[in-house]
């Protein structure tokens, strides 16, 4: 028996990506939509419970390999688990897994009964394409699952109750083949400088050849791709209406985990292929990614002040939240680093609680405007105050996870004595809270239209409700515990920035 | 097409042919080029060719969408499958070599299973999009 | 005449770039949705391109063994390219789908005309 369990074991990094993938088509099959349902949330947990046994792994015993088909590596395809990859896993399975229990209603209310079960396939796919990108050490590899996951969250944001829903996903289609694409490019110039895609073996043989246009030309090609596809300012324009118009269960699961993913995938390639030093020194990057960090949080924060759509009020805040992560990779110090991966995780808990909390209100109301929002707060109190709570973590107050990021932050950017940069994360903190305070006000402090929908509503039900909750409470717990979280980062940085030469 | 009995003829004898060159592909592909990718797609084709001929709905009763669809999952089923049966053998995901009694016995029903799977969901899936777009 | 020979020396690229370059032209400026997606086809076979001739060997054969050859292509770069031509394929039928989606919803695949519609129905709300 322990025999039997050791075996399950070794094959971890292999069955994380195996068993959501084995689950689509098994969703299509079914197509009756709770068994659906019920099938992918098993799954999800599933997908949990390995994440966090990787991620223990890795703390204990380094990194795992794990060579496909038994083909070894740098032949074969690696699965290649560090602390920083076992993160990103578990927060992409984590996200999936309280999002699912939330979506069963939503989605029953704001997607076609037929298309049910397609929609957990296709759910399923997202999963595996963002699980395997995290886990895979093989340069094509990335392209392979960023593509599943692309196609299929194209799919899910175009099962959109409105018309506006298609268009969208046609455009977020249209800049990430774009996006994919270039990062193939990228993929391709290095094989032909290198003769390899393994990472680990490009790591190694990239010093030779680093001088060479090729080698520049590609991480150029790279660092545009994968900025599409993680959203960083300017190239976010697919972001706001994909997210806005995708049923509410997918922009939850979508804000927390796509776009960390792009950014984990930057980290990457930045770090462990082309390695700080050639980033920093060859290529600039500091010049380039603090004015577009910077400017983004700044524009984004802007717009979203003046939105009328609460849901795409988020979309913008979500830009200029990657553009904090983007500063805080621009830093290129382990202080930084440790802010940009926190801050991966402390948003997408953020994120995805405020997008459930509009959820349980478009499932009551059907209307997330912030004039419909009137009144709201009353009828609808746990639901509001889930929002509330997200939203003073968003704004970065005390005792929630959204300080922790914010103060490491502050923290990396005073190591640099760069007082400017510091006060504007804090000035851009004031900005969420207006536009936070926006949709609270709306809430708390206005009247319902007599007779409309908003004046009846009825709280959310309980299976929404609780995964909101587990989510508060979590935002609240690792803000005062910060252990957890910060000192995984803390190691995934010192991993990154270590693996310079 | 009604009245175009060349086009008729030729494509009953033709479509015959076509499939049993899709199956030669499909089979052959671990001793020569070939493979699931291609015999699927020339699978399809064949039967998209029957259905533009002879009507979508004349190929809908040869294979109605529930059992194209079915296929295309259960060819992924398949795929995956084989690499879990590799991991219960005690090899890792994929690993073929531990399915047969010896590494290239084991490497060669590996590679046929997994091209089925290939083939069976690329095939379907050709003739679904086939579908889905004559359906407007 | 060494421009020429400097040209020609690197013929593939300079294909490669030019449909690179069509093609993104195509994206970005075209307002059809249709021949948005066609643009991107011609994109993404540009990078096929790319790939496929990266793999050749001067002399070499289709890496089929055989005891006649001694020198063959690198079929790594046409595997990888194989699978985006898959992806490829996807993308083109999945954008394909949509657009007919959008043209049942909006009667209409012209981006403008969609962005029009979209600003109408925004106004009445």
């Amino acid at each position: 028996m322990i025999a039997q369990s050791l075996q399950v074991g070794a094959h971890l990094p292999a069955l994380q990506v195996v068993v959501p993938l084995l689950a689509a088509p098994v969703c299509a099959l079914i197509q009756r939509p709770r068994v659906a349902w019920a099938t992918a949330l098993a799954v999800s947990v599933l997908a949990l419970l390995m994440s966090s046994a990787l991620l223990e792994r890795t703390l204990v015993a380094g990194p795992i390999s794990y060579a496909l088909g038994g083909w070894a590596a740098p032949w074969g395809i690696e699965y290649r688990v560090d602390t920083v990859n076992a993160f990103v896993l578990l927060i992409v399975s984590l996200i999936s897994t309280l999002v699912l229990p939330f979506a069963r209603d939503s989605v029953e209310q704001e997607v076609r009964a037929d298309r049910i079960g397609l929609f957990y396939t296709a759910w399923m796919l997202c999963l595996t394409g963002l699980l395997g990108i995290a886990i895979t050490g093989d340069a094509f590899n990335v392209f392979v699952f960023l593509e599943i996951s692309s196609l299929s969250s194209y799919v899910l944001i175009s099962l959109g109750s409105e018309r506006r829903a298609l268009v969208a996903a046609f455009r977020y289609l249209v800049m990430g083949t774009v996006g994919a694409t270039f990062i193939l490019i990228g993929v391709g110039l290095l094989y032909t400088m290198t003769g390899t895609l393994n990472m680990m073996d490009l790591a190694e043989r990239i010093g030779a050849v680093e001088d060479t246009r090729a080698v520049k030309v590609a991480f150029v090609f790279l660092t545009v791709g994968i900025a599409i596809k993680m959203a960083l300012f300017p190239l976010h324009a697919w972001l706001p209406n994909a997210y806005t118009y995708a049923p509410s269960a997918v922009t939850a699961f979508l804000a927390g985990s796509a776009t960390k993913v792009a950014v984990y995938v930057w980290l990457r390639f930045f770090f462990t292929v082309f390695g700080a030093d050639y980033a920093i020194e060859s290529m600039s990057m500091m010049l380039l990614m603090l004015p577009l960090a910077l400017s983004g949080i700044v524009i984004a924060s802007l717009v979203a002040v003046f939105q009328n759509d609460a849901k795409r009020l988020l979309a913008y805040s979500s830009v200029a939240q990657i553009g904090y992560m983007a500063l805080g990779i621009g830093l290129f110090s382990t202080t930084g680093l440790t802010a940009a991966i926190v801050h991966l995780f402390n948003h997408a808990i953020i994120k995805t609680v405020l997008f459930m909390a509009l959820g349980c209100i478009l499932l009551r109301t059907g209307s997330v405007r912030i004039a419909s929002l009137a009144g709201i707060g009353r009828r609808m109190p746990w639901t509001m105050a889930a929002f509330v709570f997200g939203a003073m973590s968003l704004v970065g107050v005390p005792l929630t996870v959204g300080f922790i990021s914010k103060w490491y932050l502050l923290l990396a950017a005073l190591e640099f004595g760069w007082w400017p940069v510091a006060a504007l994360v804090v000035a851009t903190s004031l900005l969420a809270a207006v536009y936070c305070g926006r949709v609270v006000e709306a809430a708390y402090f206005r009247d319902p239209q007599p007779g409309s929908i908003q004046a009846h509503a009825r709280e959310a039900p309980l299976t929404m409700l609780v995964p909101v909750w587990i989510l508060i409470a979590a935002n609240i717990y690792l803000g005062i515990d910060t252990d957890l979280t910060v000192d995984v980062a803390r190691r995934a940085a010192v991993i990154l920035i270590g693996a310079v030469p | 097409m009604r009245h175009h009995i060349i086009v008729r003829v030729s494509t009953r004898i033709l479509v015959a042919f076509i499939l049993l060159f899709a199956l030669y592909v499909q089979f052959h592909g671990d001793f020569g080029p070939g493979g699931g990718f291609q015999a699927g797609v020339i699978f399809g084709a064949g039967c998209i060719l029957y259905g533009l001929v002879f009507g979508v709905d004349a190929l809908r009763v040869v294979i109605p969408d529930a059992i194209v669809r079915s296929i295309a999952a259960l060819g992924v089923l398949l795929f995956a499958g084989v690499g879990v049966v590799a991991i219960l053998a005690g090899g890792n995901f994929l690993d073929y070599s531990v399915l047969g009694q010896t590494p290239t016995a084991g490497q060669h029903l590996g590679i046929i299973l997994i091209e089925l799977g290939v083939g069976m969901t690329v095939a379907s899936v050709v003739i679904l999009l086939y579908y889905a777009f004559t359906n407007r | 005449m060494s421009l020429l020979s400097e040209i020609f020396a690197y013929f593939n690229y300079w294909v490669v770039v030019i449909l690179i370059m069509l093609g993104m032209y195509v994206v970005m400026a075209n307002p059809n949705l249709v021949k948005k997606v066609i643009g991107l086809n011609i994109f993404q076979t540009a990078v096929f391109i790319f790939y496929i001739s990266m793999g050749e060997i001067e002399g070499g054969t289709a890496p089929i063994l055989d005891d006649a050859f001694t020198r063959y292509a690198n079929p790594l770069p046409h595997v990888l390219i194989l699978t985006a031509i898959v992806v490829g394929v996807a993308t083109t039928a999945l954008a394909l789908a949509l657009a007919v989606r959008i043209y049942r919803a909006y009667e209409s695949v012209e981006e403008d005309e969609i962005d029009a519609e979209d600003a109408r129905a925004e106004v009445q709300e």
